[in-house]
């Protein structure tokens, strides 16, 4: 991409992104410590999620505030109007894997009065891995708008929904069976759950990127548009 | 204004016709989308410098079509062959053709003087004669002969009312049209091209000399005559462009280089030159 005649656009531009990445990075923080501490019944770690977001939520809103004066004061448009609308929407997005992470964190403070299940959240774990990997991928394509990557992302959105289905289905068994460890259940259920929305979280990001790049709006195929 | 819109696919490439018609809103109008200016295979030469090459493009019936492009890319050019008036200018050498509603405008036993009546144009600088408001906008309908002072009075009336302009001079109608003000006065260069009842007005920067305010009313104006008029302006201004047309046309160094419906083309240009020259980018 060849630069802006005006240099202060494109700074502006690249300090958008750099927010934009540096709250992805919270996020993704965020993620992991809630995934682990969910899996490890590890409340201070958790606990730690939860400091996160006041800095997540201040960098959503420092993000939104730059694009709404970019727009106003350059006129944006073709590719870095799509850009600064991706940017608007991924900010969003990732504010809300924030918001799932931390309802990992509040699962892990009621499940840690029980014993860690036999097969150490096995499901959940797997999800976990997924989903991480969705996330960081899709801020990664985003950085460098890498359209492979960005598909990649999408395809891959299916997996984390079969894994969710497959951690219901066991743990409505084991609810059937073991009535003593309820709430652990329920809990792994919202955990699994919290998981797939931050998988559709990622999904949306790369779709963001694709009409970023090609200008063509991936999601929703099939709906008609007014 | 369009309602139809295309999906913005990379599919829409530059063609001498704009992409028109969505597969996702409403069907266009067939008579809307008639083309009314065609220009084929079209090129210029001032002495012996090439100033369009090869330019083709169909410009639909009741539409706003916009010529952008840097300086000296040929826009005003372009412009100026819909009504001959490159004719004027000395070593001029033009190729290709320009049809009018099916009728060659280059063509031989062509009255040019109907033609420009057929065609009116609108300058960068209001150019109002030092006459009354009225005389301005009659002044054209006076060189058609016969025309009962109460036809005359109802159509200037109309022209006036039609360039948005009515309201603010009904009373001074007989007072010098050099008191109106820069925008006033463009509305009345307006008033006196549609006095004729042309079937298509050129309008090279209409609003460049304006201030904001009478900018906007100016962009106001073009839109509401878009249903009634072909209308094609030039525009330095992009987002001028963007606000008032249908179609756009992209032109760098005499060539067109992408054609296309407004929205497609600042949303996602197909060609790389028209993205970095409508995002401000070094081509």
């Amino acid at each position: 991409m060849s630069r802006h005649i005006s240099e202060q656009y494109d700074s502006e531009l690249e300090s958008l992104n750099r927010l934009l990445m540096e709250m992805g990075g919270l996020v993704e923080r965020q993620l992991r410590s809630a995934a682990r501490a969910f899996v490890t019944h590890d409340t201070g770690l958790a606990a730690e999620v939860f400091t996160l977001e006041t800095d997540v939520n201040r960098l959503e809103l420092a993000l939104d505030d730059e694009c709404v004066h970019i727009i106003a004061r350059r006129q944006p448009a073709a590719r870095d109007l799509r850009l600064l609308i991706s940017i608007m929407k991924a900010g969003t997005d990732l504010e809300r894997v924030g918001d799932e992470a931390c309802k990992i964190a509040r699962m892990t403070e009621q499940v840690a009065t029980f014993p860690i299940p036999d097969n150490g959240y096995l499901g959940i774990q797997h999800m976990r891995d997924i989903v991480i990997r969705m996330l960081t991928t899709t801020l990664d394509a985003f950085a460098r708008l890498d359209l492979d990557a960005a598909y990649e992302v999408i395809a891959t959105d299916a997996e984390v929904d079969d894994g969710f289905a497959a951690v219901d289905r066991a743990l409505l068994r084991e609810i059937a069976e073991q009535s003593d460890f309820l709430q652990r259940s329920v809990n792994t259920v919202w955990t699994a759950r919290a998981l797939e929305r931050i998988g559709d979280h990622a999904k949306n990001i790369s779709e963001y990127i694709v009409y970023v790049i090609r200008g063509r709006d991936v999601r929703h195929p099939g709906a008609a548009r007014s | 204004m369009a309602t139809e819109r295309k999906d913005p696919g990379d599919d829409r490439a530059a063609s001498d016709g704009p992409a028109a018609g969505g597969d996702d809103g409403a069907p266009a109008s067939p008579e809307r989308e008639t083309p009314c200016l065609e220009v084929r295979d079209l090129s210029l030469s001032y002495g012996g410098v090439p100033a369009l090459s090869h330019v083709s493009l169909t410009i639909p019936r009741r539409s706003v079509t916009a010529f952008i492009g840097p300086s000296g890319c040929g826009k005003s050019t372009l412009l100026r062959c819909l009504n001959r008036l490159n004719d004027l200018i000395d070593g001029v050498r033009v190729s290709g053709s320009v049809t009018l509603n099916g009728m060659d405008i280059y063509g031989r036993g062509v009255d040019v003087a109907d033609l420009r009546r057929r065609v009116g144009m609108v300058f960068q600088q209001p150019n109002p004669f030092p006459k009354s408001v009225y005389e301005n906008v009659a002044y054209g309908l006076r060189l058609q002969r016969g025309m009962a002072r109460s036809e005359m009075d109802d159509r200037v009336e109309w022209s006036l009312k039609s360039a948005a302009l009515w309201d603010e001079v009904r009373d001074r109608l007989n007072e010098t049209a050099l008191e109106l003000s820069g925008g006033q006065q463009q509305r009345l260069m307006i008033a006196r091209a549609i006095a004729v009842r042309p079937d298509v007005l050129l309008l090279d920067e209409p609003a460049s000399a304006l201030d904001p305010i009478s900018t906007l009313r100016i962009e106001e104006l073009i839109h509401q005559l878009g249903a009634e008029y072909t209308i094609a302006i030039v525009t330095h201004n992009m987002q001028q462009a963007a606000r008032v047309s249908d179609y756009t046309a992209f032109l760098y160094m005499g060539e067109l280089v992408e054609f296309g419906n407004t929205d497609g083309m600042f949303l996602n240009p197909a060609k790389q030159q028209t993205e970095d020259y409508i995002t401000g980018r070094y081509g």
